[in-house]
């Protein structure tokens, strides 16, 4: 069993226990403990099920490369699925709970699979569930991801705060192991700003557990000193808790510091965004050791020579009282010393090469521990824990030679150096032969924005496993000046690259050989899918599902890509690996998102009046980032009962509608009236001062993109405006143009849409109330339509314009915003006796609908032209230029079938339905009734009392009287005839008053 | 004549960093490409250099942009200098416009207030590479701010209007208590 030592563990306080829960059980574990080590601690090795077989696991690894220890943490708003326990920190109160499993962990009915193994091969689900089609969907991917899949996704809102932050650093350190430290150190005292970030809470890396010396001091000791050192150094950053997990280009580094994921509830934001920029990013992250492959390496108890070696040194746990080591390389025996040290029995070190001669293979033997070479794993004995291995040659077949109980088996296949890092941003690797390894090639670095290398490895990342060669490699990565730290550690001799345990291994036992151990990825599905003709390694991945796991792929894709590369009978360079790419570890969405949701979700633009209207129980409309009031329903009445009523105030008397939201861009400079004849399709340079004049504003290609109201404020400025969604694109228009194009030109622009509230006052009583609260002539004398003036009205000072949308008779006051909310007021009590209602944009597109005008972005989509619009008149035929001319010229948008602005008129008075379509005779190519208009708007209008509609239709100017069909929705027809699209007031005699 | 009114009636949020929005001031934009520093003297006004924000006897002048300052003076001066400009550049293409009304100005003051704006802004604000006089101009959150340090604890942002109460509840969220980083100490 696996069990607390009486001594040991550098990384607990003995002196702090904590309880935590795991499967509702109540367990004990120490400040400092993992939740795997903590688990381990109290004898629970089974911590979780495999996703296809649903096989029993237990950890294999004791950090973020672990692929079965995966867990459901917390509840309700802070639960969290596919927690590593070899990542997680234990913390008082703690409740985890096993996955992918039912109805127990121990008690699984999904591992009815494993005994099918046989017949759940690589590719079985392409290959079993293709036909028919539809069976897919509908009913072998619903129950195949109800067996598969690991934990659920939460359901309640997650209770914590996430929040980034940017910084920016010359060199940034990705790893505080002793290559990170030495390389901070060496960049820190060139004055460089350095940033140290570590996933781990604790500093040094592994290095303190794997022993060695450096300048003359235990490992441990130099980390601490190293530590101090920098603390002092005002220019460095330490930041422990903070995964680095991707290098994107031009040294823009992502890193996710977990604050407060071991202390939930204490008022922190759980978790924190980092985006740095550096000018040098230096990984020192690392090697992780990589499995073996032999029978029954996936039972719980078999484990990563070096995890155990963590648990054991770390936090004073013991595996089991009897540890078989199986290694093809010197470091494992490590191990064999550390447990024989702790008391513990190592009953034989399988060595799978001929010999083993190194400092430490001799250290293990002085201290009596039996040394087998040449000999290999045959089967490992036991399902939900290892009772014993079975002992064969290396060189053979898996012939057993001995049986030998035991209770744990430590494995290691040699180390991978940590290249994530290196190979985001495209560096190259080089397959280091004498290692088994791939390592960063230092003639392909990742550049960055001036074509110099910004990523470089450092230590055992660079492939410097030894803590001599680590240290030396980490102070030349980072420039230091002067001698490297000297390291000191036993002299170790070459590994023997080992893919398969015996190395002629038959079938049965290359279907036990796990490679990838979450999506039970065997020997014998890599080996399947290189027969099948998979022979790219990104098309064996995807078919075998090798390194699509959660670890994705860092503890064994090398070992896949190994047995790959032998199927197809090539090197390991020539198959090459998977592409690497970020996140290192997951990050949480939460972290991305940071700040962003419920209020600060998305900016809300607010107008000056934005509050009356809320306390007015505006219904709001979306436009842009405002927000609109689309009508003020009364108590008791609908939106569209409070629309028609506010259509009618409008027409019989007068109502207030808020347009600050309309963009409002100032032109100013000897220029301005050549540059707005460039930018507006009509003609804007002769317009006088103190008029105002509609404009269309197309694309190159001759498109609508925006249309508004031009005024004349003096000689050289224009004052021009644009849809409420259009300023800010319409004013970088402007300036892409000024900047690009005629950068010679006088012109200025600036965007004053915010310095006003802007009050359109329209019905036939506007005058009446503006007259009421006085400060200004606004006679059709002194102020004639399509004109305007500046004066004060109600003390605020304004600029009015003479402008209707409505077609009633209509002035739009512009007042500072800050006096903006006292001006509307002031109408609003003026207004009263009047019978004078605020008014929403519902009413307002009614009231623009039964005139006829046009909303850019209802009638128009970017495909459509002023002459579809019936604007031809728009268009100057006498400017020399501006933009869309010459796209307007094209056959497509002068072919008189185009589909042109009409008004529709249903034959029952019915309200079309939005969107529909006028279909014609035949079928197209696809077989799809054919089409020839569509309903761009529809209202129903009370001034009219039946429901009217614009659109498009085919020639439809021409086609006047003509009825039109359209299928709605339930498959019914609605019949509505072509009318004129100008239904109220056709000569414009009420706004001109 | 009524009293113009800010877009949050001078609120305030009370974090390791407190955010107060400040009191109505005026603001100009003035762009041109000429050499607008005669004129600018001419009313007391200093001109800064590239991302430099100046203080003379007439008020402040931020650069925005090669061909763009904000000008930051009492509002009631605002009539004043946008006359005097016009005198001053009446033979310079200009454009001189009141803004005052179109912008929020908030103050955020506290020992850790340049790691609360680096929350929001993709800045570096490091001592030593940002400090009074700088002026940046480049967005919080998801929208555009222009900013700068009034002293070494406390920096005046400026954003449009109409998001006003997102820039406020963005710096008075990333300011409780409990979110300190300590990148700066």
């Amino acid at each position: 069993m696996t069990t607390r030592l009486a001594r040991g563990g550098r990384l607990i306080d003995r002196g702090a226990p904590l309880e935590f829960t795991f499967d509702g059980a109540r367990l004990r574990g120490y400040q400092g403990d993992t939740l795997a080590s903590a688990l381990l601690a109290n004898d629970r090795l089974l911590m979780g099920r495999s996703f296809k077989y649903h096989r029993p696991r237990g950890p294999v690894a004791s950090g973020v490369e672990e692929p079965n220890a995966l867990v459901n943490l917390g509840k309700g708003a802070r639960a969290e699925p596919n927690c590593r326990a070899t990542t997680t920190e234990l913390f008082d109160g703690l409740a985890a709970s096993s996955q992918n499993r039912w109805p127990s962990l121990d008690l699984d009915v999904g591992v009815v699979n494993d005994a099918m193994a046989r017949f759940l091969p690589a590719g079985f689900y392409y290959k079993t569930f293709m036909f028919p089609r539809p069976f897919w969907k509908h009913l072998f991917e619903p129950v195949i991801r109800q067996s598969a899949g690991l934990g659920p996704a939460p359901k309640d809102r997650d209770a914590d705060r996430y929040e980034q932050i940017h910084a920016v650093c010359d060199v940034l350190v990705a790893g505080g192991g002793v290559a990170g430290l030495t390389a901070a150190l060496a960049a820190a005292r060139s004055g460089a700003r350095v940033m140290v970030l570590d996933q781990a809470p604790h500093w040094g890396g592994r290095a303190p557990v794997d022993g060695g010396e450096i300048d003359g001091k235990p490992v441990e000791t130099w980390v601490n000193d190293a530590l101090q050192a920098l603390e002092t150094l005002p220019n460095v950053v330490l930041r422990s808790r903070c995964m680095v997990a991707g290098v994107h280009d031009h040294g823009h580094v992502l890193a996710e510091e977990r604050i407060a994921d071991h202390s939930p509830g204490d008022g922190r934001p759980r978790r924190r965004l980092w985006r740095i920029r550096a000018g040098k990013v230096i990984a020192a992250t690392g090697a992780l050791e990589r499995p073996l492959a032999f029978a029954g390496n996936d039972v719980p108890g078999v484990m990563l020579a070096s995890a155990v070696r963590d648990y054991l040194v770390n936090w004073g746990v013991s595996p089991g009282d009897r540890t078989v080591i199986v290694t093809n390389n010197d470091d494992a025996y490590r191990t064999a010393i550390a447990l024989r040290q702790a008391g513990l029995a190592v009953p034989a070190v399988l060595d799978a090469r001929e010999r083993a001669e190194g400092d430490l293979p001799q250290q293990a033997r002085a201290l009596g521990i039996r040394v087998e070479t040449g000999k290999a794993i045959a089967r490992v004995q036991g399902r939900k824990r290892v009772t014993g291995v079975q002992v064969c040659l290396q060189a053979g077949e898996g012939a057993v030679l001995e049986d030998i109980p035991c209770e744990a088996v430590a494995m290691s296949g040699g180390w991978s150096p940590v290249v994530h890092l290196w190979s985001h941003c495209g560096g190259k690797l080089l397959w280091d032969e004498a290692g088994a390894m791939f390592r960063p090639d230092p003639v392909h670095p990742p550049t960055g924005a001036s074509g110099q290398p910004m990523v470089v490895c450092a230590g055992a990342a660079a492939g410097a496993l030894r803590l001599g060669d680590c240290v030396t490699d980490a102070h030349l990565a980072a420039g230091g000046d002067g001698g490297a730290p000297a390291g000191a550690a036993p002299i170790e001799a070459p590994l023997a690259p080992v893919w398969v345990m015996p190395q002629g291994a038959p079938v049965a036992m290359r279907a036990k050989m796990w490679l990838d151990f979450q999506n039970d990825v065997k020997v014998s599905d890599i080996q399947l899918a290189a027969r099948e003709g998979f022979t790219s390694v990104e098309h064996a991945k995807r078919y075998t599902t090798l390194g699509m796991a959660t670890d994705q792929g860092k503890l064994s894709n090398i070992n896949g890509l190994a047995v790959l590369s032998q199927a197809l009978d090539e090197g390991v360079p020539q198959v090459g690996t998977t592409t690497f790419r970020p996140p290192y570890t997951p990050v949480a969405f939460g972290t991305l998102a940071g700040e962003a949701r419920g209020p600060l979700f998305q900016p809300l633009r607010r107008t000056p009046m934005h509050d009356w209207h809320e306390g007015r129980g505006a219904h709001w409309e979306p436009v842009g980032l405002w927000r609109r009031p689309l009508a003020y329903p009364a108590p008791g009445e609908s939106v569209e009962q409070a629309t028609r009523r506010e259509v009618l105030a409008v027409r019989q008397g007068a109502a207030l509608l808020d347009a600050s939201t309309l963009g409002k861009i100032v032109v100013k400079g000897p220029d301005a009236g050549r540059f707005l004849d460039m930018l507006y399709s009509n003609l804007m340079s002769t317009l006088a001062v103190g008029r105002c004049r509609y404009g269309l504003m197309l694309n190159e290609q001759g498109f609508v993109i925006d249309d508004g109201v031009v005024a004349r404020l003096s000689e050289d400025t224009f004052l021009c405006h644009t849809t409420s969604g259009g300023a800010d694109r319409i004013h970088a228009w402007m300036e892409d143009w000024l900047q690009c194009e005629w950068p010679d030109w006088q012109v200025f622009t600036a965007n004053l849409t915010e310095h006003y509230g802007q009050i359109a006052v329209a019905g036939p009583k506007a005058r009446a109330l503006l007259e009421t609260l006085g400060g200004m002539d606004v006679s059709a004398q002194a102020l004639p339509f399509m004109g305007w003036a500046e004066g004060q009205i109600g003390g605020v000072p304004v600029r009015v314009y003479r402008i209707s949308f409505t077609g009633e008779l209509s002035f739009e006051l512009a007042a500072p915003a800050g006096q903006a909310l006292d001006l509307w007021r002031q109408l609003m009590a003026a207004g009263e006796a009047l019978g004078v209602v605020p008014h929403g944009t519902g009413a307002l597109h009614v009231l623009r609908a039964e005139k006829g005008f046009v909303i850019v972005g209802d009638e128009t989509d970017g495909t459509v032209t002023p002459q579809d619009l019936n604007m031809g008149w728009a268009v100057s035929k006498t400017k020399a230029d501006f933009i869309g001319k010459r796209g307007l010229e094209r056959p497509a948008l002068t072919d008189p079938d185009r589909w042109r602005l009409v008004g529709l008129e249903t034959l029952d008075g019915s309200v079309l339905p939005e969107g529909a379509h006028a279909v014609a005779d035949g079928v197209n190519a696809n077989g799809q009734r054919k089409v020839q208009g569509r309903v761009t708007s529809t209202y129903h209008s009370p001034t009219l009392g039946r429901g009217i509609a614009l659109g498009l239709v085919r020639r439809g100017p021409e086609r006047l009287g003509e009825v039109l069909e359209f299928p709605t929705i339930g498959g019914a027809l609605v019949k509505a005839r072509i009318v004129d699209p100008v239904r109220y007031d056709k000569e414009g005699a009420r706004q001109n008053v | 004549m009524s009293d113009p009114v800010t877009a949050l009636n001078g609120a305030r949020a009370q974090g390791y960093v407190t955010v107060t929005e400040a009191p109505p001031i005026g603001m100009i934009t003035l762009r041109c490409r000429g050499d607008v520093g005669p004129a600018l003297a001419g009313l007391n006004l200093p001109l800064p250099g590239q991302r430099r924000i100046e203080t003379g006897a007439g008020g402040g002048v931020a650069w925005m942009s090669p061909d763009e300052w904000l000008i930051l003076i009492p509002r009631d001066r605002v009539g004043a200098v946008l006359a005097g400009l016009a005198g001053a550049l009446q033979d310079v293409p200009h454009l001189a416009v009141d803004v005052s009304d179109a912008r929020a100005v908030l103050w955020l003051e506290g020992d850790k207030v340049r790691e609360v704006i680096a929350k929001a802004a993709p800045v570096d604000m490091a001592p030593g590479v940002f400090e009074p006089g700088e002026v940046r101009r480049t967005r919080a959150g998801q929208i555009a701010v222009a900013f700068w340090m009034v002293d070494a604890r406390t920096v005046e942002l400026v954003c449009f209007r109409s998001v006003a109460r997102y820039a406020f509840d963005l710096f008075a969220t990333l300011s409780q208590p409990g979110a300190e980083v300590g990148l700066f100490d």
